[in-house]
């Protein structure tokens, strides 16, 4: 364990790409397979459900430190994270610093951290201040976040696997590939990433998503048209339908497997090639008709998926890319074989399973005016991609963009803050926001980001010294400051005090210019609803 | 109320029958100086008391003009009947903690202090007493220091690391004092070490009144040919992410400061390695430190002031916070959580 909280130090100490590679492929390098699986588990953004609440956590921290409660929380305060106070209220013990060989992560995690899920209370208790006294600061900082489930590792997938295919010299794409789907963590499925070939291939994994960045500039910026090909960027869930060995699987692209909760794109499904993976949007459709976002919300907010719900919001998936074909990857190939191979596969014009339409223009100017018109067809905007392009792994600049519509922006003060989690613990950088109503504020969005650190330290300045009421975490402060808040779209809803939903709310800029008298109001806000 | 021995006043704590202040911040006749820190030592005042040590950097700090009385550590001083002798605070050079002894009463104001050696000044030195007027920079149990000697193992290895690396490692730290610290404990074969002129100043009054040092560079005289990807760097904060950086070409920065303990102190500075190493007592050091005074009353200063004062009422002493102008580690003055 002493290795990963070496690893973690290294990563949190350095914003230099090269420099986090360089201390993951140490990391790799050096990590016997069986603690590598479960650093890679982790790194990968997969955690351990919570094994110990917070409330738990602090009540035997307080008792093993021997302070009141009152101290405690002033400690907390100062340090804004619970598994780092508990980490630093601790005294290391003279055997945790003398401590020579330390046992191996999976030891601590499959042999001291899993059983704990079983245990009683007493129990549990008793191996938690077992460990807390055999731990020295930073690993007992690793074990609280890996106990409480709040272990994040701020580095992104792409850096993990670069550093592994630089240990391995096997080739990223193949380990990327290999990282997804679902897995159980051991020495052996770490051993198998870097085989050259694999007969047990899982039949369920999924590709890794190619993902788009936003087009900032003008579309011309891009070339000419004719190497461009233009659709709808759609606000929908995007997702991966696998079709092997008679099976159908649907991966949403936060890893989920969520085939069960689509049944009509399951039985669909049944009906493409053997060896087929599409890349698609599962959308809101009825009669002929993509539906806005909000409708598919309400069938993902239920548990039990009714007759009725599904009647009222059937799904299709609008299938934009041809991944694999007779089980063949089929990724390297230029985007327009690939569009070719699709339209080839969906031609039958399956109701479920649709292809998604090409937006048309002959020039950028055509295709910028079909762009304002997404709205109607309940789309967020273009997609533009490269004819030429191989379907890529990640977030890669250069050949997929997504080329929004405007977003909707509101002017709102700031009426409730509360820490931000992670590396903003320790500051209020979780606002919520109000807009007119009369001579209230009504809460009406909920925002995290937008702020330049800057910024940041000026609200959590501002909030601390502006507070009127402290309730729980969250403190009410003079609404005196105003900002205008950029978001997707909005919906009514009866769970919000305002009447009204807000889809990816984000603060656009501050605005120091307007006294908050002059922030939008609530009418304005029901007025976009209407028409959007 | 009956009045007390030491009573604070808005010029600052003050002693009636002796009629003088101990680390005042409005001028008053005479002042008793605990150290040179620019919150306790302050310009405008008739006449300074310190130590035989602590008179150079006071010097450093006041100018030529200022009056400087001086005594040694133990030595008493009688005024109006009222007793006044110094000890060693172990904070930086020449740092003392104020005893003062009227008709069998004793109280210690501690100034800043901490409990650990450090080769540059003598080691605090407990002082039995009534009443301890003690800082609290530091007061939460969180606070708990590594040794010094395995900082400055981390801050070697970091160096090291910067210098395969092919970049500058910039040190921040408080030019008085700390500076000299680190300083004391670096290895100079690993690389040349160059400070900045508000540090290289101190140094030269460190090193006259026989401390130890390195060989140093001040930054301004290095020529065009200096290889900066070898070199270590002791800057004060107020250089970060200023102009004069940038003749480093890549860098490195770390800061040393007990702030350092908490991640998101380090995050919030923007350095790359946060070393925790502080001139003050952390929450053992300073427990320790009051229970070995024996005293009954405890005033706490500075920082946690609230806190330390709370936990030793629950300990059963008579604690009270009392408000200074006192900063302790550039606490008020980075912003950092008070
Ligand atoms: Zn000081
Ligand atoms: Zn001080």
């Amino acid at each position: 364990m002493r290795a990963l909280a070496e690893l973690y130090a290294a990563l949190d100490e350095t914003t230099r790409t090269s420099e986090k590679v360089a201390a993951l492929a140490r990391y790799f390098a050096a990590a016997p397979p069986a603690d590598a699986a479960w650093a890679l588990y982790f790194l990968s953004g997969r955690k351990p459900r919570q094994v110990i609440g917070s409330r738990r956590l602090s009540e035997w921290a307080i008792d093993a430190a021997g302070v009141p409660a009152w101290l405690f929380g002033e400690c907390y305060d100062a340090v804004g994270d619970l598994a780092e106070t508990v980490a630093l209220l601790l005294a290391d013990t003279p055997s945790a610093v003398a401590a020579g060989e330390p046992a191996s992560l999976s030891f601590w995690i499959e042999e001291r951290l899993l059983p704990l899920r079983e245990a009683d209370e007493a129990t549990q208790r008793a191996a938690v201040l077992q460990a807390w006294s055999e731990l020295d600061q930073p690993r007992r900082f690793l074990w609280n976040k890996l106990i409480t489930g709040g272990f994040r590792v701020g580095v992104s997938q792409r850096l993990v696997v670069r550093a592994l295919a630089q240990v391995s010299g096997v080739e990223d794409t193949v380990i990327a590939h290999r990282l997804m789907g679902d897995w159980a963590p051991s020495a052996d499925w770490y051993r198998g990433l870097f085989v050259s070939q694999r007969a047990d291939a899982d039949v369920s994994r999924p590709y890794p998503f190619f993902l788009a960045h936003s087009l900032e500039d003008d579309p011309a910026s891009l070339g000419t048209l004719e190497e461009w090909q233009a659709e709808w960027k759609w606000d929908g869930i995007r997702a991966q339908l696998i079709r092997r060995a008679g099976q159908s699987f649907l991966w949403s692209r936060g890893e989920e497997l969520i085939t069960e909760r689509f049944p009509e794109l399951a039985e669909a499904a049944a009906r493409l090639p053997d060896g087929t993976v599409l890349d698609g949007e599962v959308l809101p459709f009825r009669d002929g008709v993509v539906l806005p976002f909000g409708q598919l919300q309400r069938r993902i907010g239920r548990k039990q998926l009714t007759r009725k719900i599904l009647a009222e919001v059937p799904v299709a998936l609008f299938a934009y890319d041809l991944l694999e074909v007779e089980g063949r990857d089929l990724r390297g190939a230029p985007l327009r074989e690939r569009r070719a191979r699709l339209e080839q596969i969906l031609d039958s014009g399956d109701d479920a399973i649709r292809i998604s339409p090409l937006v048309s223009g002959s020039t950028w100017d055509e295709l910028a005016a079909a762009r304002e018109r997404s709205r109607e067809v309940n789309a967020e905007g273009l997609m533009l991609k490269r004819r030429a392009s191989p379907y890529r792994v990640g977030r890669v600049r250069g050949d997929w963009w997504k080329w929004k519509v405007a977003p909707y922006t509101v002017d709102a003060v700031l009426i409730y803050a509360r820490r931000g989690s992670g590396k903003r613990a320790s500051l209020y950088t979780d606002y919520t926001f109000g807009v007119w109503a009369g001579d209230t504020l009504v809460p009406f969005a909920r925002a995290y980001s937008g702020l330049t650190d800057a910024e940041i330290r000026e609200v959590d300045a501002f909030v601390r010294r502006n507070t009127v009421e402290q309730f729980g975490p969250v403190r009410t402060v003079r609404p005196e400051l105003v900002f205008e808040l950029a978001f997707e779209g909005l919906q009514p809803s009866t769970r919000h005090k305002a009447g009204i939903a807000v889809r990816f709310p984000r603060i656009l800029r501050w605005r120091r210019d307007k006294p908050p008298r002059e922030a939008d109001t609530l009418e304005i806000v029901r007025a976009m609803l209407r028409e959007g | 109320m009956t009045e007390t021995l030491l009573h604070l006043t808005p010029r600052g704590l003050y002693c009636p029958p002796g009629d003088f202040f101990i680390d005042p911040w409005q001028p008053v006749s005479r002042a008793v100086i605990t150290h040179a820190h620019s919150d306790h030592a302050r310009p405008g005042m008739r006449a300074y008391l310190t130590t035989h040590e602590g008179q150079a950097v006071l010097r450093g700090r006041l100018g030529p003009d200022a009056a400087i009385q001086t005594l040694a550590y133990g030595e008493p001083l009688g005024l109006n009947g009222v007793e006044l002798s110094l000890y060693p605070a172990g904070h930086m050079l020449g740092a003392a903690q104020v005893r003062v002894a009227y008709r069998g009463e004793v109280w210690v104001v501690s100034g800043d202090y901490k409990t650990e050696t450090d080769p540059t000044c003598a080691p605090f030195e407990p002082v039995r007493c009534h009443t301890f007027v003690t800082e609290a920079t530091f007061g939460l149990p969180i606070y708990r220091w590594r040794p010094q000697a395995e900082v400055l193992a981390a801050i070697h290895t970091w160096w090291r690391a910067n210098q395969d690396a092919g970049r500058a490692s910039l040190l921040f730290g408080y030019a008085l004092g700390k500076a000299q610290r680190l300083l004391a404990g670096l290895d100079p074969a690993i690389g040349p070490i160059f400070c900045h002129g508000a540090v290289e100043r101190f140094n030269g009054i460190y090193r006259a009144a026989g401390i130890a040092l390195p060989p140093t560079a001040y930054t301004g005289a290095a020529t065009r040919e200096v290889d900066w990807s070898r070199a270590l760097i002791i800057a004060p904060p107020s250089a970060q992410a200023s102009a004069w950086m940038r003749r480093f070409g890549e860098v490195s920065t770390a800061f040393a400061s007990g702030w350092m303990r908490i991640r998101g102190a380090r995050r919030r500075r923007g350095v790359d390695r946060g070393f925790v190493l502080s001139d003050h007592a952390d929450w053992p050091g300073l427990l320790g430190a009051i229970a070995a005074t024996g005293a009954e009353r405890v005033w706490v200063t500075h920082g946690y002031s609230a806190v330390l004062a709370r936990w030793l009422t629950e300990q059963g002493l008579d604690a009270r916070p009392i408000t200074t102008p006192f900063e302790g580690e550039q606490g008020a003055a980075t912003g950092e959580e008070e």
